[in-house]
């Protein structure tokens, strides 16, 4: 059946006709976008985590390639010319806090009078340095804010040898142009992967000394990395071994889903 | 006569829903931050009369140890946040709206009026345009606030790169604790706001949907009818 006559007669909408297809159109539009924004949402919580044995693991993989692109990002911005705060000495905390023994549990044997430090150079070569060629190099010490990743700080002072000083007496140039630094425990139960630009940076050191004191066993000895330019998980005591690479090296937290950065 | 009233632009509405669930996730995320070093409390005089955050509060959340996945969400979510904002408070300078929005000298003054006439102490609201007084202060300040969570957010998060903001938010101390604080403000604000648009009703809020509310506007007679005894000039 035609109604022809009815098209023809079809009249302006009314008003309530006009609210309702605005109506209409709005509240399904913000369902649609409220549906689909919380798909997403139960998409991204429900992500699969880093498949075990990457260099990085323990994230929802979505968020790991978030971290490395905001990584990619703030890179850009590190300069040498940032420096860390630092502090007189009469702020530089007493007891300084000790957070975790991982790799260095005082229940392992380990002898500081034998201990060397092991640089991996090309071809498995292994440069040995001993704690009095160390200390031999110029001194730096530093006062300064150390920045735990789980929101807690203390200011403390430490004394060592730059790493960036280290590179160069050792001539270790060749290496220092490669992308990342490696450093692990002689246990190498807790190691730390570094971007080569945060490991020369002038703050960062190979310390030794601690409030003007040899650093004690709980506190990395003989010899720790001390990197203003990360948090705590980056600064790695009792280093056994260290090396060069063009890719991540392995990194302890990186594995447990931290951002592999972790840089301030 | 009813009418159609065009209340909310489409940018407006679409930044205030986008935001959010963003902001939700970024307090969500920030709580499984801030659990690894929970040390704020609310403290007079050596009395703690609350601690941020209680283990039931923590528990019923399901907020302990999740450091990592917080800060991994917190970092994500955190360009969204700040894009969804920049957006925002640029649409709103170059519309002009920014007009509606900023308080005004007496906005101050008549915001105490609006609050006495919201709690039903003073009958007469003042007149206004799009906000209140009390709208324009609280809807300026929102801004301010989040312009504030992302500037001790990135003192917080980069202190070394950036320094200067550091320093601006008088050190990473104070820096935390004004991210910390701003997030129990947006909470409050949320309060408050959602206890509002309940009391302002459905057209108020179906606007923020569909951008639009209906008034009811008395048409005013072609012909008047004239007193003999008023002599209009």
């Amino acid at each position: 059946m035609s109604t022809p006559d009815k098209k023809k007669t079809q009249k302006e909408p009314t008003l309530q006709q006009k609210i309702n297809r605005r109506n209409f159109i709005s509240f399904s539009t913000f369902t649609v976008l409220a549906a689909s924004a919380y798909g997403g949402w139960r998409w991204l919580y429900n992500s699969p985590q880093e498949e075990a044995g990457g260099i990085t693991g323990g994230a929802h993989k979505p968020l790991r390639r978030a971290l490395n692109k905001t990584e990619l990002f703030f890179r850009r911005l590190f300069s040498n010319n940032h420096l860390v705060k630092t502090y007189p000495r009469s702020r530089a905390a007493k007891n300084v806090r000790t957070n975790s023994y991982i790799g260095i549990e005082p229940s392992k044997k380990f002898d500081p009078a034998e201990w060397r430090l092991n640089v991996v150079k090309k071809g498995g070569e292994i440069l040995k340095v001993s704690m009095e060629e160390i200390m031999a190099l110029p001194k730096t010490e530093i006062i300064y804010d150390f920045k735990c990743v789980e929101g807690w700080d203390q200011i403390q002072h430490w004394a060592g040898v730059r790493f960036i000083d280290f590179v160069k007496h050792y001539q270790l140039d060749d290496y220092a142009k490669m992308e990342y630094v490696g450093m692990e425990t002689p246990d190498k139960s807790y190691y730390v992967g570094l971007d080569m630009p945060s490991a020369l940076h002038p703050q960062t050191l190979l310390a030794y000394e601690m409030n003007d004191k040899p650093i004690t066993l709980p506190h990395g000895a003989p010899l720790r990395l001390i990197i203003p330019v990360k948090y705590g998980i980056k600064n790695l005591k009792r280093i056994g071994t260290i090396t060069f690479s063009n890719t991540r090296p392995r990194d302890y937290w990186a594995e447990a889903g931290y951002d592999y950065y972790s840089g301030l | 006569m009813k009418a159609i009233k065009e209340k909310h632009s489409l940018a407006m509405r679409w930044c205030h829903w986008v935001n959010f669930p963003i902001l939700t996730i970024m307090i969500w995320s920030g709580m499984l931050i801030y659990w690894a070093n929970d040390e704020y409390s609310f403290t007079i005089f050596g009395h703690t009369f609350f601690r941020f955050f209680p283990d039931w509060f923590y528990h019923a959340l399901k907020i302990p140890h999740r450091l990592a996945e917080g800060m991994a969400f917190h970092f994500l979510f955190m360009w969204f946040f700040t894009l969804n904002g920049f957006f925002y408070i640029l649409y709103t300078l170059i519309s002009g709206e920014w007009r509606e929005l900023v308080p005004q000298k007496k906005s101050f003054k008549e915001a105490w009026l609006v609050l006495l006439h919201d709690l039903h102490i003073r009958k007469m609201a003042p007149p206004q345009k799009k906000y209140n007084a009390a709208q324009r202060i609280a809807y300026t300040a929102i801004i301010v606030m989040a312009i504030g969570s992302v500037i001790t957010g990135l003192a917080i998060y980069k202190p070394v790169q950036f320094y200067y903001l550091t320093w601006l938010c008088g050190g990473y101390h104070f820096a935390r604790i004004i991210h910390f604080a701003l997030t129990l403000g947006y909470v409050f604000f949320f309060l408050i706001h959602i206890m509002q648009v309940i009391l302002a009703g459905w057209n108020n809020f179906r606007s923020v949907i569909s951008g639009f509310e209906i008034v009811n506007d008395t048409p005013k007679p072609a012909i008047q009818k004239i007193d003999k005894d008023e002599h209009p000039g």
